[in-house]
């Protein structure tokens, strides 16, 4: 580089580096918008409060927004993803800990751009990408009942992530590569049915979020849309392999699933899964049928599988000896629990059939647990009474046994290692 | 043949190796504590110890034990010399057919050797397996909390 040419070349890099600076802070800065004293309870009118509860279920807030034994919408439940623990926030309409000075529109930007009333820009584990597909109706009914709940002083702990998306403005990188705001226009070419139950999961559902594969950045893998993932330790399982299963799933099967946790030929909700069935249980039927019609509008045509053998393993066999013990009272072929209340045989089972023995050793090992007065779908825990061999015994021979599929390779490996997650989180 | 531990006592079993720990104790043992309810580990009638954990014995093959030591509410005292918890179920009268409690006592057992003065919560959710068809769990939790040193508000 000849002298004179350096000063030209450095005020050129020095007014590059400044450009990006200015358009990096422009997407990282975000306004407050001023807080407000809490509104009324009285100021909501009724009906708008019922529909928000409506909106509320469909979106499983309280999932994830009330912590192990706390009040409800008052967060503190820790979420583990790959990058460290976040914490869902309050709420409730608590002015110091909670929402109860957010205004509408501040209520709105959150759940539109992910940014918090303050400013500061809210992490994608708040499912935002979905949630800005919802209509200014349903975002205001869900404020309504959102701030006519009991406000409770509940301090969010402290986010544990790893450096350097500890910094959060940094998210608002994530979102220009993830973030599509706005509800998306209906398809014309589909009937009403299948718009309403688009807008469900893609937006207030925001079913993708664990049913897609993530990203090494976190985001959805949109060429992989609801191929699978994992939460919490469990494979949520694809959504658009329902033709699939060892007995098609129907419209009728997925709707009741839904609302009760329960289907005849595919077994119960169980793990994440569980309390979403809980929520959707108490919204109206049309909401429901709405969803299933969308799902099983994006299935994917049913794989074939090579023929597997037919002798069974010595791990297979130790299994069989547990399972006679342990599990045959209630799984066994004419045991009370198969004869009452349509439960599948295990050879339905969508978790015996899975790709990954994830699902039917982590039923194993947590079983399910009772929840509140519906206690049809009961388990009791095994992670206690068996080690992890023994469980992969089980695992072994329940596929051996039941499936028609290839067997699992690794049970052993994938014991130790749900165990070893289990026992992190 | 079936290595079992129960009480301290070593046993050799000639019995089938999906046999439920239960059965084991009832017939070929004679220890007949531990309550056959509903054999699928629903209401907790047939609770024992196996090493330091509650577990329903219905649902245990006796080849999966292992190593691991069992014990049973007769490791715990008789009528003439009860240990500290069933004597807290009689001061109590926490029995009212008496039929789940074996089992209530193992399982409280179990917490107390671990955590000897639990909080309310912590209480309530470990007990929450047993069931009582009787409805005395106020007086059993009275019991437990009689021996914790506990009250209903400690937390």
């Amino acid at each position: 580089m000849t002298r004179k040419l350096f000063p030209v070349v450095a005020i050129a890099a020095l007014a590059a580096v400044l450009i990006l600076a200015v358009a990096a802070f422009s997407i990282m800065w975000n306004p407050a918008i001023a807080p407000v004293s809490a509104p009324q309870p009285s100021s909501f009118d009724t009906p708008l409060r019922r529909e928000g509860a409506r909106v509320v279920a469909l979106g499983d807030c309280v999932v994830c927004h009330t912590a192990k034994g706390g009040k409800p919408f008052a967060g503190g439940l820790p979420l583990a993803t790959p990058f460290g623990t976040i914490y869902a926030t309050n709420i409730t309409p608590d002015p110091q800990t909670g929402i109860g000075a957010w205004t509408l529109d501040a209520f709105k930007r959150a759940l539109r751009h992910g940014i918090s009333r303050d400013g500061h820009v809210l992490y994608p584990a708040f499912p935002y990408i979905h949630f800005t597909r919802m209509s200014d109706h349903d975002i205001g009914a869900a404020y309504a009942y959102l701030m006519t709940r009991d406000p409770v002083r509940a301090t969010t702990p402290d986010n544990k992530l790893i450096f350097p998306l500890n910094f959060r403005p940094l998210v608002a990188f994530w979102n220009v590569m993830f973030l599509r705001s706005g509800e998306r226009p209906a398809d014309v070419s589909q009937d009403e049915q299948w718009n309403r139950g688009r807008t469900l999961v893609d937006g207030l559902g925001h079913c993708a979020s664990c049913h897609t594969p993530l990203n090494l950045i976190g985001g959805e893998n949109r060429n992989r849309a609801f191929d699978g993932g994992v939460v919490d330790g469990w494979d949520a399982p694809p959504l658009n392999q329902l033709a699939n299963a060892v007995k098609p799933w129907t419209k009728e099967q997925l709707v009741t699933y839904l609302r009760t946790g329960r289907a005849s030929e595919h077994g119960a909700a169980a793990g994440p899964m569980l309390p979403v069935t809980r929520d959707l249980g108490t919204v109206p039927l049309a909401d429901v049928e709405a969803i299933a019609t969308y799902i099983l509008s994006i299935q994917k045509p049913p794989q074939t599988y090579p023929a597997k053998g037919v002798t069974m393993s010595a791990s297979a066999e130790r299994g069989a000896v547990i399972f006679n013990g342990s599990c045959a009272s209630c799984h066994g072929t004419g045991s009370p629990m198969q004869t009452v209340g349509g439960r599948p045989t295990l050879a339905f089972s969508t978790a015996v059939n899975a790709d990954s023995p994830r699902n039917a050793i982590q039923m194993m090992m947590a079983g399910i647990a009772w929840h509140g007065e519906e206690t049809i779908n009961y388990m009791p825990a095994f992670g206690q009474v068996f080690n992890d061999s023994q469980l992969a015994d089980l695992a072994t021979y329940l596929r051996d046994n039941y499936s028609q599929r290839p067997a699992w390779s690794d049970v052993g490996e994938t014991a130790k290692k749900i165990r070893k997650e289990n026992d992190a989180r | 043949m079936i290595k079992l531990t129960v009480n301290g006592i070593e046993h050799e079993l000639d019995i089938d190796p999906s046999m439920p720990l239960l059965y084991a104790l009832r017939n070929p043992l004679q220890l007949h504590g531990a309550k056959f309810g509903c054999g699928l580990g629903q209401c907790g009638a047939c609770t024992v110890i196996v090493d330091d954990r509650a577990v329903f014995s219905c649902l245990l093959p006796v080849s999966a034990i292992g190593n691991r030591r069992v014990r049973t509410i007769e490791s715990l005292g008789a009528t003439d010399k009860p240990g500290k918890l069933q004597q807290a179920f009689i001061d109590h009268q926490a029995a009212q057919c008496g039929y789940c409690i074996a089992g209530m006592i193992m399982r409280a057992t179990a917490l107390l050797e671990k955590t000897p003065h639990p909080t309310e919560a912590q209480l309530r959710e470990h007990m929450e397996p047993n069931l009582c068809r009787c409805s005395t769990h106020m007086r059993i939790l009275a019991a437990i909390r009689q021996v914790a040193g506990t009250t209903e508000t400690t937390r």
